[in-house]
């Protein structure tokens, strides 16, 4: 193999990485990562309790927070710990437990309405982010416990403390029962 | 007439049917008492239409099945409903409301226990229907309510009615015994059965070890002179009796991952539903007692007995020579899939097929197992008959790898507890499967709940903005018309 050759190898692997290099710092210049569909990603991580816990009105808002980096990942008690370990997956991250200065992640739950002591003021109403509570004024109220994310935010509007958290009714009939032999 | 082959891996295991088949069977006569649960083991509940004080007859309908899931309930008895309380049940989840009716001491039947006239002359709408009104449900071992899987088969194009009669699980012989002594009424359930599916073809699968069932079945079917009927014997290997296993070994077949056996053309009913519609059609009578097996080394005379539902089960095992030996276990089904109870005053549901007294001769082997690590010999995916990889399952399980557990097909497991039969390292494999298949539905329930509250609540938002924004509109033109032209003075007048 002569000298040449080498040379022409080296010039051309060189030619090749000054190009190509020199193309993808262009393209990442000039083509920006998707902003929008980033704040999706997030929001799909997120559980929906539109809680506000976070200190932002509801979980889309969080999401465009992180994803501008306003935002620390570990504000979400709903999700708990598995929801920041799962952000800590997509944004690169290496948060993997909840900040308990937002709040303590607590077992699934529902809102239940005491329908003796309500007096149909409708003030839970406007304050239910997910529309899940049924009533007018005047009118007994009730939750609708399939749509409720049990987030408590009717909790404090509520003149007569009629409101209770209770646990959500089970999904599924989970085996606990020791199997047979 | 014999299948050649059959489905593919499976097992041939200690039948045990020996004890207790040889008899005819014995009439528990009526208890004091019968406790119905709601949920006859589909997971799903009837709703009571009776209330505590109210007197019911034979046949009296005490709990309507508004979920096609669930299996309306009738009274086995003539007598007074005492109670409609949760109480331990032979269901998943180990509890539900039941509905406790004590005797009476008459033998009142219900009027609406009438024989059916012409079932022939019905409509398959109709058919099913009435068969929903009747409770008929599944008497294999599933309860599953018979009206909704003929409906939907229906509408899938089924064309070939295939009758369960394989019976594969060790201990089990109710259907044996039924066929020997009834052959006449399944194959008549059988004729409306395949009526009501819309179906041409009708099949009736029996397990080769069972040939006084298959002579006696053969013999009513001679006597029907029905060209479509037709009789197969298949390979005693378990899980034979499985939906899609014997599919596989009657129609050559598989049903595909996700679909019905519907799709592949064909539905499947047990024997033992059959002769109970062939009942229906005869007297009226809805489902209010079931053949059952009662048996294991811890009964006095293993025997099949016919038994009221709702019958406490320390009933049922008096009536086969009350108890034996040292009772280890109590076990609703056969030593493979059945479901270990706490307690003899549980009523037998229409889906318990079999109640097995163990003792440590039948389960020795099994008590007090430790779980060791998988060594990966694979023997549980060589007798896998869904043909999964339970290895790779179980991995996926313990990481609570949902992504991988969906990919290895953990939903086309059929429970029949193979694996853990084989693990030379007693992991409970069946187990842990069904727990992950809870874990996926629940995050599958998790993550729809979710998307319906981001929907909800994306409305709301809006729905907030529009008002604000009309709001604002009408506050403008209020003021500017207020104004008069020219004035630049800021602040509203209205």
């Amino acid at each position: 193999m002569s000298l040449d050759a080498i040379v022409i190898a080296v010039l051309v692997a060189a030619a090749l990485a000054v190009t190509l290099g020199s193309a993808l710092g262009w393209a990442a210049s000039r083509i920006e990562p998707d902003a929008g569909s980033l704040v999706e990603q997030i929001d799909a991580l997120l559980p929906q309790t539109q809680c506000g816990q976070c200190l932002y009105p509801g979980c889309r808002p969080y999401a465009a927070a992180i994803a501008s980096g306003a935002a620390n990942i570990d504000r979400c008690p709903p999700g708990g710990d598995a929801t920041v370990r799962a952000l800590a997956t997509l944004l690169d991250r290496s948060q993997r437990t909840l900040d308990p200065a937002f709040g303590a992640p607590k077992p699934a739950q529902v809102a239940w309405i005491d329908e003796e002591k309500c007096i149909g003021c409708a003030r839970c109403l406007p304050a239910c982010p997910v529309d899940a509570i049924v009533g007018a004024p005047r009118q007994m109220h009730t939750v609708i416990a399939a749509q409720c994310t049990g987030c408590e935010l009717c909790l404090p509007p509520c003149p007569v403390d009629c409101i209770e958290l209770r646990p959500a009714p089970a999904v599924s009939l989970r085996y606990r029962q020791p199997r047979a032999a | 007439m014999a299948a050649r082959s059959t489905f593919p891996a499976g097992l041939a295991l200690d039948a045990h049917k020996q004890q207790g088949c040889g008899s005819s069977i014995v009439e528990v006569p009526l208890p004091m008492q019968v406790v119905l649960a709601l949920d006859q083991g589909t997971g799903y509940r009837a709703e009571p239409v009776v209330a505590v004080g109210d007197t019911v007859a034979m046949g009296t309908l005490v709990a309507r099945a508004d979920h096609p899931f669930a299996s309306a309930l009738h009274s086995p008895l003539a007598g007074a409903v005492v109670a409609i309380e949760t109480r331990e049940a032979a269901v998943e989840g180990g509890r539900s409301v039941c509905i406790v009716i004590a005797s009476n001491g008459s033998d009142r039947i219900d009027d609406s226990v009438q024989p059916v006239a012409d079932p022939a002359s019905l409509s398959p709408d109709e058919l099913a229907r009435r068969l929903r009104d009747a409770g008929i449900a599944g008497l294999g071992g599933a309860g599953f309510p018979t009206a909704t899987k003929l409906a939907s088969a229906r509408d899938r194009g089924a064309h070939t009615l295939l009758l369960n009669g394989a019976e594969c699980e060790p201990w089990i012989c109710c259907d044996d015994a039924l066929m020997r002594s009834a052959a006449d009424d399944v194959v008549l359930g059988a004729l409306i059965l395949r009526r009501a599916a819309g179906a041409v073809g009708c099949v009736i699968a029996i397990e080769d070890d069972k040939p006084a069932a298959i002579a006696a079945v053969a013999d009513a079917i001679e006597r029907q002179r029905d060209a479509a009927l037709k009789l197969v014997a298949v390979p005693a290997v378990y899980p034979q009796g499985a939906e899609r296993q014997l599919i596989t070994a009657v129609a050559g077949i598989e049903v595909p991952s996700g679909g019905l056996p519907a799709d592949a053309g064909v539905v499947c009913q047990n024997v033992a539903t059959a002769a109970a519609v062939a009942r229906w059609a005869a007297h009226g009578e809805p489902i209010v007692s079931r053949v059952v097996t009662v048996t294991g080394s811890g009964v006095g005379h293993p025997c099949n007995v016919r038994a009221p539902i709702g019958t406490p089960l320390s009933a049922l095992i008096a009536a086969a020579g009350g108890y034996r030996g040292t009772p280890l276990r109590l076990i609703a089904g056969g030593n493979m899939t059945g479901r270990a109870l706490p307690t003899d005053e549980i009523g037998l549901t229409k889906a318990m097929n079999c109640v097995l007294v163990a003792t440590r001769d039948d389960i020795g082997s099994r008590l007090g197992a430790v779980e060791l690590p998988c060594i990966r010999c694979g023997d549980c995916s060589n007798v896998c008959p869904a043909g999964l990889l339970p290895q790779q399952l179980h991995r996926a399980a313990l990481a609570d790898a949902h992504d991988a557990l969906r990919q290895l097909g953990v939903h086309d497991c059929i429970d029949c507890g193979l694996c853990d039969y084989v693990c030379p390292s007693q992991i409970p494999l069946a187990d842990r499967f069904r727990d992950a298949r809870h874990r996926l539905n629940e995050a599958a329930a998790a993550a729809k709940k979710s998307a319906d509250a981001r929907e909800r609540h994306e409305l709301r938002t809006r729905r907030l903005q529009e008002a604000a924004t009309a709001e604002q509109q009408a506050f403008e033109s209020v003021r500017n018309r207020a104004r008069p032209p020219g004035d630049d003075s800021a602040g509203g007048t209205n």
